[in-house]
């Protein structure tokens, strides 16, 4: 005698089971203590970076910012949504090129100053190409 | 429809490659810049000093040579990556100046102002003026009543120096001007084919369309036509898509470095581009039901040879392993021996979402497996700055697609950062 298939059934897939690639151990004894406690990790992102959209990295090379604790190599935290006050480190278009310098902004005259005796004060004329690009907010130097 | 109070804004990067350029070499401020497309073939950008120049869009980069060498055009390969990361500063900063923004293309966003109870044009001043300083971008706005005028108002605001960046057209007394001064090939919508049949009508401008008979405009055009013609009279037919409609096909194609040859690189190039395929697919969360590859040799010889073959799944998929595979069978049936091919491509179609695949009864395959194995592979990958890669993608890859002058990556590799010195050295 031949055997029939009645009925076929249809696996049920609707549901999905999901499984994460590491799972944390669960015990089955005393919750632990610390879990009521958990708090933020420390995001050096958000410390260092307080407008994403506005704000660029940028390497530096050479030695004339040095007395500001910025070093040939460092990376420097650049917001181009702060406007620049006296005294800030600026990255400033000079002639097509960026470059990093201390911005003076005295009541009639700009100038920027460098930060290592072997350079010299640039003094802003109506006849400079000169623009600021962005205010630097923090140095990331490795030791 | 809706009600005729909605304002729109369309904001528009002014050249937005060349642009992008510029921000990191403001050296190039003023000069020349043309930016080529995959492989260093055609021209796709074009500032406006080069468009002076003469130099037409999609023209092959070989045929103007001369004008680019002869007044010294700043050639840059696409930097993807560079543009990708600037558009999306663009777009968080526009974000931040309207509860509503659809995000139109790379380098365009429409905004709903309605409600906005202030004068429209120092809004637009400002954020133009804080998307310059923010991203170094700048951008050209057109406020109207519908999308359709946005789009005129920032086409002319572009020619216009008195604009200075501006334009809102909402009860302005120049519109009829400005419509009578924009081509009607120029309005949004209205193709090359529609522009012929409309100007051996006589409707020349925007302003002739605008006036044309309804009736006449839903007899020969349907019913795009009507809702251009209404967009027009400042009735708004397009409202603000702020979640993009699920795609109907996803395309990977390149040309390549060099001429392939051999059906081994061949197949190496299109397991590459299956692979890369499948992160698209997976990243939207899409699973394909049919598979188009195609093959061509190049464009400037004689004996051309394309040809495309198509695979169906018996049920959709995303898996790179299953997608590779039915490249490969495809190249299998294009390869034709002794042609030198330029490029190939896949393309998808039948996307249905992936948690909405019909199954199969007969289906052998593991799916929650597979599935398992393509979400590790993604997100090893997300960390690596050099991508796991399938064996059929091949180790030399001496087919892959050329960029000898792309500029640094500078905003998102460690290694190609901008650099700053003192500057007078």
């Amino acid at each position: 005698m031949k055997t029939k298939a009645e009925v076929i059934y249809m696996p049920d897939l609707s549901t999905k089971y999901r499984q994460s690639l590491f799972e944390a151990k669960v015990s089955a004894g005393f919750p632990s203590p610390a879990a009521d406690y958990e708090e933020d990790k420390l995001d050096l992102n958000r410390y260092l970076i307080k407008n994403p959209a506005a704000t660029f990295f940028v390497r530096v090379t050479g030695y004339s910012m040095m007395g500001a604790g910025i070093y040939s190599g460092d990376l420097l935290v650049v917001d181009r949504s702060l406007e620049p006050r006296d005294k800030s480190v600026v990255i400033a278009v000079i002639d097509g090129e960026l470059t990093v310098k201390r911005i003076r902004i005295g009541k009639k005259k700009i100038a920027l100053e460098p930060e290592n005796e072997n350079y010299s004060v640039q003094q802003i004329t109506e006849d400079t190409d000169f623009q600021v690009w962005g205010v630097v907010t923090n140095v990331i130097h490795a030791l | 429809m809706r009600g005729s109070k909605d304002i729109f804004a369309l904001v528009d990067c002014n050249n937005f490659y060349a642009s992008c350029e510029r921000v990191f070499s403001p050296k190039l401020q003023g000069r020349p810049i043309v930016v080529l497309s995959n492989n260093d073939g055609c021209i796709v950008a074009r500032s406006n000093e080069a468009k002076a120049l003469g130099i037409g869009m999609g023209v092959p980069a070989f045929e103007v040579e001369d004008v680019i060498r002869k007044n010294g055009v700043e050639v840059f390969s696409s930097n993807y990556a560079l543009y990708a990361d600037m558009s999306s500063r663009v777009m968080q900063t526009l974000s931040a100046f309207a509860p509503e923004i659809e995000i139109y293309s790379i380098d365009e966003a429409f905004f709903n102002l309605a409600g906005f109870n202030c004068a429209l044009t120092d809004y637009g001043r400002r954020i133009r003026q804080t998307v310059k300083q923010w991203t170094g971008m700048p951008v050209t706005i057109g406020i109207a009543r519908t999308k359709t005028l946005t789009k005129i108002a920032n086409r002319t605001a572009k020619k216009s120096v008195k604009a200075n960046g501006v334009l809102d057209l909402t009860d302005s007394p120049y519109l009829n001007k400005v419509l009578t001064e924009t081509p009607v090939e120029k309005v949004w919508t209205v193709g090359i084919r529609t522009a012929l049949k409309l100007k051996g009508a006589g409707i020349e401008t925007a302003l002739g369309l605008r006036d044309a008979d309804i009736g006449w405009i839903r007899q020969k055009f349907g019913v795009v036509g009507v809702r251009t013609v209404y967009e027009l009279r400042g009735i708004s037919c397009y409202p603000l898509e702020q979640n993009p409609p699920v795609k109907k096909s996803i395309v990977v194609s390149r040309m390549f470095g060099k001429p392939v040859e051999s059906i081994e690189e061949l197949k190496e190039a299109i397991a590459s581009y299956a692979s890369r395929a499948g992160e698209k697919l997976r990243g939207q969360g899409l699973a394909a039901g049919v598979m188009t590859v195609y093959v061509t040799t190049s464009r400037f010889i004689e004996n051309r040879y394309f040809n495309s073959h198509t695979v169906t799944f018996a049920v959709a998929t995303n898996d790179t392993i299953e997608l590779i595979r039915g490249a490969c069978r495809c190249i299998g049936r294009l390869y034709h021996k002794g042609c030198a091919f330029k490029k190939c491509g896949i393309i998808f179609n039948g996307l249905v979402p992936e948690d909405q695949i019909q199954e199969g009864l007969f289906d052998n395959v593991d799916r929650l497996k597979s599935q398992r194995l393509m979400r590790a592979i993604d997100t090893i990958n997300s960390r690596l700055n050099s991508p796991l890669q399938w064996a059929a993608e091949g180790l030399a890859q001496s087919w892959k697609v050329r960029f000898k002058r792309r500029s640094n990556r500078y905003t998102t590799r460690w290694d190609e950062l901008p650099e700053v010195a003192w500057g007078d050295a």
